[in-house]
């Protein structure tokens, strides 16, 4: 029998960090802030206390040096984990990460794997403005040898943490913020979930929104609002950035004849476009309407709410997208009515507190 | 521990006859990947690698050669490397700039100035974490003493207690670029000592003092110590990239590239050898020749690498 309750993903990745280096004793754990009293984000709370200072560490802000020096690790025996309280952070050790860690196996010709996880952490909202609130995850899955996660449920950030520990190959791992207290249902035990496999939330047959981290939130409340008003459609959680899951996405295509892409990032050179790229080269006869990006503006985040208002599409801004791009007569007051946020758009909607 | 002059002396006449023989060979363009010879700058290598055992191990970049063969890598991977076939030591994904022998404890060069420093660090804390007996030396040049990860791991390693080796060739010039152009004036080896390293300066072209200076800074690192820090000067006499002589390009002085080539290494070294009868002498390079010859065949008969493999590579 699997003892089920319902934890928030926050203390979800939590777990998934105990459970792994209680299997394995290779697995070590570093960032900055790691050890301190706010545990990025509760995520770290007390493994310090819980595995010692030799597998628990917190560390000097050096991103590139440290994310050298743990891919050294790495090669050498160990399994380590590294957290950036920001993703914008992680811009620090792209020569690391680009010119070594995804090309280390690669260039030696198999001979040496590098098991390395870097979890990196996006958000919106709250000011966190041009510096704190980039959603980088194309530039990661533009490189070959890197693997890119954005897991949106508890079940699955504590499943692919898991997972991307196991892994013998980097993995950047990337949580949303406005997930992090989000409740869901998740397993005691350990276990893992594929790295490689999106997942189809909600069925549907009118249109296929392929959603990215906390996309899949807003998502879901649009296609609930939609389907009251008879548009049907089927969210697929893409969960995995690089390796795309495109067979999962190009067969629900196939069944709904359109294609909705959800990022958290900039439109252009995003993911959604690659999407869109790969749902036209094999399955462009099943397309009734052309292929459609919701995604942020091409600029970089603001930090006034006056000016975030309508710099993030939230539910309501992708249900009038899908409606108007399906060609469908309902009315603005019909969505507005029923997405109508209760919180002020830069923080968490109360909306949707799981489980998903 | 190789402590007997005649094997230093070997071992540097060895890679400067390797070196040579790539050069004299490159023009027939059979070896299609950038080269950066490591003719004049062998003593560093070879007094560094003498004073470690094979357990340690030894990380380097772009010009690696010396280093590579030094730590014992293997000769026939590393010409078929550069010839790009199947039993190169990358099996020809890497060619002349990213060389490795695990077995002989290479664990690896790559052309990102600095990038091979923070995993050298890191492996070293692996050891540590590890509970190894293993010290781990990096070398790297004069211009990789420019880049930030640098720093970074210096203090990651003193903050630690790792049993690293820092081993900085200073040869001058950053390509064509002259050391006084990029740093400021204060030596390398003090700023390293301003970051808590125990250091050292000495004259990388005489291998005795490359070979103790190393010998102790190991033993002091097996025993706990904070890392060590070894600068060398010494002199590249070839071009930067290629197998040419560019003395005519004119962006070193006429004297210092005489003086440099006056404080050859293996030329110094040779003169303090007690070698009797000199016949031996004459059998030392004639046995070089002949393992580099056919080292050398075995490179050109080598297998072509199969494109097919590629995509294994990528994830384990």
């Amino acid at each position: 029998m699997v003892e089920i309750r319902q934890i928030t993903q926050a203390e979800a990745i939590r777990e998934a960090l105990e459970q792994a280096m209680l299997e394995d004793e290779r697995v070590m754990l570093i960032g900055e802030g790691v050890p301190d009293p706010k545990g990025i984000f509760g995520t770290t709370s007390g493994l310090q206390e819980k595995f010692g200072n030799s597998r628990v560490f917190d560390m000097p802000l050096a991103e590139n040096g440290m994310t050298g020096i743990c891919i050294g690790a790495a090669i050498s025996g160990m399994r380590p984990v590294i957290v950036h309280q920001r993703i914008d952070f992680a811009l620090l050790c792209m020569d690391q990460l680009v010119n070594n860690a995804a090309k280390w196996r690669y260039m030696f010709a198999g001979q040496v794997n590098v098991p390395l996880v870097v979890r990196v952490i996006v958000g919106r909202g709250w000011g966190q403005g041009p510096q704190h609130a980039q959603s980088l995850q194309a530039m990661f899955a533009h490189v070959p040898g890197l693997k890119v996660v954005m897991p949106s449920s508890g079940y699955d950030a504590k499943g692919m943490l898991i997972a991307a520990i196991r892994d013998n190959n980097p993995v950047i791992y990337i949580e949303h913020r406005w997930l992090h207290g989000i409740s869901d249902d998740v397993p005691c035990e350990p276990y893992s979930v594929p790295l490689d496999k999106a997942v189809i939330r909600r069925s549907g047959r009118h249109a296929t929104v392929v959603a990215f981290s906390f996309m899949v939130v807003e998502a879901l409340l649009a296609a609930k609002a939609l389907a009251d008003l008879g548009i049907d459609v089927e969210v697929i959680d893409a969960r995995s950035v690089r390796p795309l899951d495109m067979e999962t996405i190009v067969e629900s295509v196939k069944r709904t004849g359109a294609l909705i892409v959800a990022d958290t990032s900039w439109k252009t050179g995003g993911i959604a476009g690659e999407i869109v790229a790969g749902v036209s080269e094999t399955a462009f006869g099943f397309l009734r309407h052309p292929p459609l990006r919701v995604a942020l503006p091409d600029l970089p985040a603001p930090t006034s709410h006056h000016l975030t208002r309508d710099y993030y599409p939230d539910a309501l801004c992708l249900a009038r997208a899908i409606a108007t791009h399906l060609g469908s007569d309902v009315t603005d007051a019909d969505l507005v009515s029923r997405l109508f946020r209760t919180t002020p758009h830069d923080v968490p909607q109360r909306e949707f507190r799981g489980p998903f | 521990m190789k402590n007997d002059i005649e094997a230093l002396y070997r071992d540097m006449l060895r890679i400067r006859r390797v070196e040579e023989a790539i050069a004299d060979r490159y023009a027939a363009q059979e070896m299609r990947c950038p080269v950066h010879l490591s003719i004049g700058q062998e003593a560093v290598a070879v007094g560094v690698c003498a004073a470690l055992e094979k357990k340690d191990g030894v990380f380097s970049s772009h010009r690696a050669h010396a280093h590579y063969l030094a730590k014992g890598g293997s000769l026939k991977a590393m010409l078929a490397e550069i010839y790009g076939k199947e039993e190169g030591c990358c099996k020809g994904v890497g060619g002349s700039m990213h060389m490795i022998d695990l077995e002989a404890g290479f664990l690896g060069a790559v052309p990102i100035v600095g990038a091979t420093v923070p995993l050298a660090v890191g492996a070293a804390w692996a050891a540590r974490l590890r509970g190894e007996d293993k010290v781990i030396a990096v070398f790297f040049g004069d211009g990789t003493f420019e880049e930030g990860a640098v720093f970074e791991s210096i203090n990651f390693a003193v903050l630690h207690r790792l049993p690293v080796l820092f081993v900085c060739e200073n040869n001058l010039y950053a390509c064509y670029t002259r050391l006084s152009t990029r740093q400021a004036d204060r030596s390398i080896h003090g700023v390293a000592a301003s970051c808590g390293c125990n250091t050292m300066s000495l004259d990388g072209n005489d291998v005795l003092a490359v070979y103790d200076a190393a010998r102790s800074a190991v033993s002091d690192l097996r025993n706990g110590s904070t890392p060590y820090f070894i600068e060398c000067a010494t002199y590249r006499i070839r071009e930067h990239c290629g197998p040419n002589i560019d003395d005519e390009l004119g962006y070193r002085p006429k004297d210092e590239v005489e003086e440099w080539k006056a404080a050859c290494p293996v030329a110094r070294l040779q003169s303090r050898l007690d070698i009797q009868p000199r016949d031996r002498l004459a059998d030392m390079e004639h046995a070089i020749t002949q393992e580099i010859e056919e080292a050398f065949a075995c490179a050109l008969a080598g297998k072509t690498p199969n494109q097919t493999d590629l995509e294994g590579y990528l994830y384990g």
